[in-house]
């Protein structure tokens, strides 16, 4: 899934600060899985933000509404009703939901209630790991099930480098290193051999430095 | 030969090789990279010129590298792949060639965030073994990364690596050595050495690969400044392994700074006696000065003078 985080709450009430109605919109998708955008989550911070305004003396309005999915037009299109009675627009979605409410309201500032981080999913209770990169030329049946794109920081396809000790990371004690991953994993399937090999340098274009990607289904275009 | 250059002519004609390092200054006072080459001149082979060392904003190798070259300390320039995407590090180094240098170290680079920019963009287009490869290309296929032909003249550089013989999997160490010498590396500067006995293990899995006699291994040695270096040294670096002992013989001195001279000396000496340990690389930067007494300490003075000619009939013998 998308993980997102909500932004720090003071930079939330800085950016509605110019305005006096807002609605509050949730995503009913991956920010709702990663409890940081859903049906509740609005619910908490419009109270919020409710009442950071009734100590301060503002004179504010909240709205919440919470949709299935921000990154669907016919989703959006829900929100008109709501969308015509406030002057800003809060979105608890990952980046995409916020840009595509903007280009569908485009009468109407769209504010980003969250930081986008990353494809990954819980790792336990309270934790989201990102585990993919969206690099567009995937290797996983080459490192074992383990991204080293996503999950190693130097992004290394012949690792683990000089700074893997006891199977963490030279950046940080907290963060696995992901060719000792790869190495256990490929040992346990008995393909150790397969490291011996030199992966050439990689193809970025795909991972976003080709410009904007695009997909196209020629199949299914009308 | 593949540059000529005098550590490549140094370990052809099989003399113990001495490699030392240059740390360039963060500004850009010509003078301090001059004094530090008055040092280490006629006590060494070649040098390392760091490259940014630590994602510290320093001089460039590059620029410091030809500033000690009239001066008679012949550099290794450091690239490493944190910084720069394969267009600039082959940009890069067609003009160190063109400017007279002939040796390269290829690294990974330390990781932006231990640097005075953790903001920075970690570039990381390539991995050290695919920048030892592009750099191999280059110069014996007179080709660019992308396969097209060097139609002029191409680089012609004496490729090294590091590889870390102390860090996990510790059986995938030498292997990975493998790697980088099939990707093009013709000599290896390792790890600080303070683990002997470990250094040991690995050299016998990388004799066993026969990896000593496709390439020249320089075990990398420093001595220890203080009591606090050696603690911190010991347990806050990841990917260095200073033993107990060490650390009990250097709190035991009286003066600590000779007793860690006096180590290093020790250690250079034990690693001299492993079979396939073709030199040593003396890590003390910011701390120069102590080279030439190591050097002369250890036995690896006067610094010999080989002719191209007289290594290549080593070569061929």
């Amino acid at each position: 899934m998308i993980i997102a985080e909500q932004k720090p709450l003071k930079e939330i009430r800085e950016m509605i600060a110019p305005y006096k109605k807002v609605l509050v919109v949730g995503c009913g998708t991956c920010v709702t899985v990663c409890l940081s955008g859903g049906e509740k989550e609005v619910g908490v911070l419009a109270s919020t933000l409710r009442l950071a305004d009734a100590v301060d003396g503002n004179e504010r309005e909240f709205v919440e509404q919470t949709i299935t999915r921000q990154c669907e037009d016919e989703f959006i299109e829900q929100l008109r009703g709501n969308v015509e009675k406030v002057d800003a627009v809060l979105s608890l979605g990952c980046g995409v939901g916020v840009q595509d409410i903007a280009a569908i309201f485009p009468e109407i500032p769209v504010l980003p209630g969250l930081n986008t981080t990353s494809f990954g999913r819980p790792s336990e209770q309270g934790v989201w790991v990102e585990e993919c990169a969206g690099c567009g030329d995937c290797i996983l049946d080459e490192t074992g099930g383990i991204c080293p794109i996503a999950r190693c920081a130097k992004n290394l396809l012949n690792g683990p480098c000089g700074g893997s000790h006891g199977g963490k990371c030279e950046i940080s004690d907290d963060t696995p290193c992901a060719w000792a991953l790869v190495y256990e994993r490929l040992g346990r399937l008995g393909k150790l051999k397969t490291l011996e090999e030199i992966k050439p340098a990689k193809n970025w274009s795909t991972a976003g430095h080709g410009g904007p990607r695009k997909m196209v289904r020629e199949d299914l275009r009308k | 030969m593949k540059s000529g250059s005098n550590l490549e002519r140094v370990l052809q004609s099989g003399n113990f090789a001495v490699t030392g390092e240059l740390g360039p200054p963060k500004s850009a006072d010509p003078e301090v990279i001059r004094k530090k080459a008055g040092i280490l001149k006629g006590h060494v082979d070649a040098a390392n010129i760091t490259d940014n060392q630590t994602a510290v904003v320093r001089l460039s190798s590059i620029a410091a590298g030809a500033i000690v070259m009239p001066l008679a300390v012949e550099p290794i320039i450091q690239m490493t792949c944190r910084d720069r995407n394969r267009i600039a590090i082959q940009s890069d180094l067609l003009g160190a060639a063109a400017l007279g240098m002939k040796n390269l170290l290829c690294l990974t680079g330390d990781h932006q965030k231990f640097g005075n920019h953790p903001q920075s963009k970690g570039v990381f287009d390539l991995d050290s073994i695919n920048l030892l490869k592009m750099v191999r290309d280059m110069r014996d296929e007179k080709k660019f990364q992308c396969g097209d032909e060097i139609t002029g003249k191409e680089p012609r550089l004496f490729v090294g690596a590091a590889e870390n013989p102390f860090a996990d999997p510790f059986e995938f160490r030498a292997l990975r050595l493998g790697k980088k010498i099939a990707a093009g590396a013709d000599f290896i500067q390792t790890q600080l050495v303070y683990n002997v006995p470990k250094f040991a293990k690995w050299m016998e899995m990388v004799r066993e690969l026969g990896l000593h006699e496709k390439c020249k291994i320089l075990a990398g040695v420093g001595p220890i400044k203080s009591l606090g270096a050696a603690r911190y040294m010991a347990t806050k670096v990841p990917g260095l392994d200073v033993p107990d002992e060490i650390v009990a013989r250097l709190k035991g001195a009286e003066n600590v700074k000779a007793e860690g001279i006096k180590l290093c000396i020790d250690i250079i000496q034990q690693v001299r006696e492993i079979k396939g340990v073709a030199g040593v690389h003396i890590m003390a930067i910011e701390w120069e000065e102590a080279v030439p007494e190591i050097a002369e300490g250890a036995g690896l003075l006067p610094r010999p003078q080989i002719a191209a000619s007289e290594a290549n009939m080593v070569a061929a013998e």
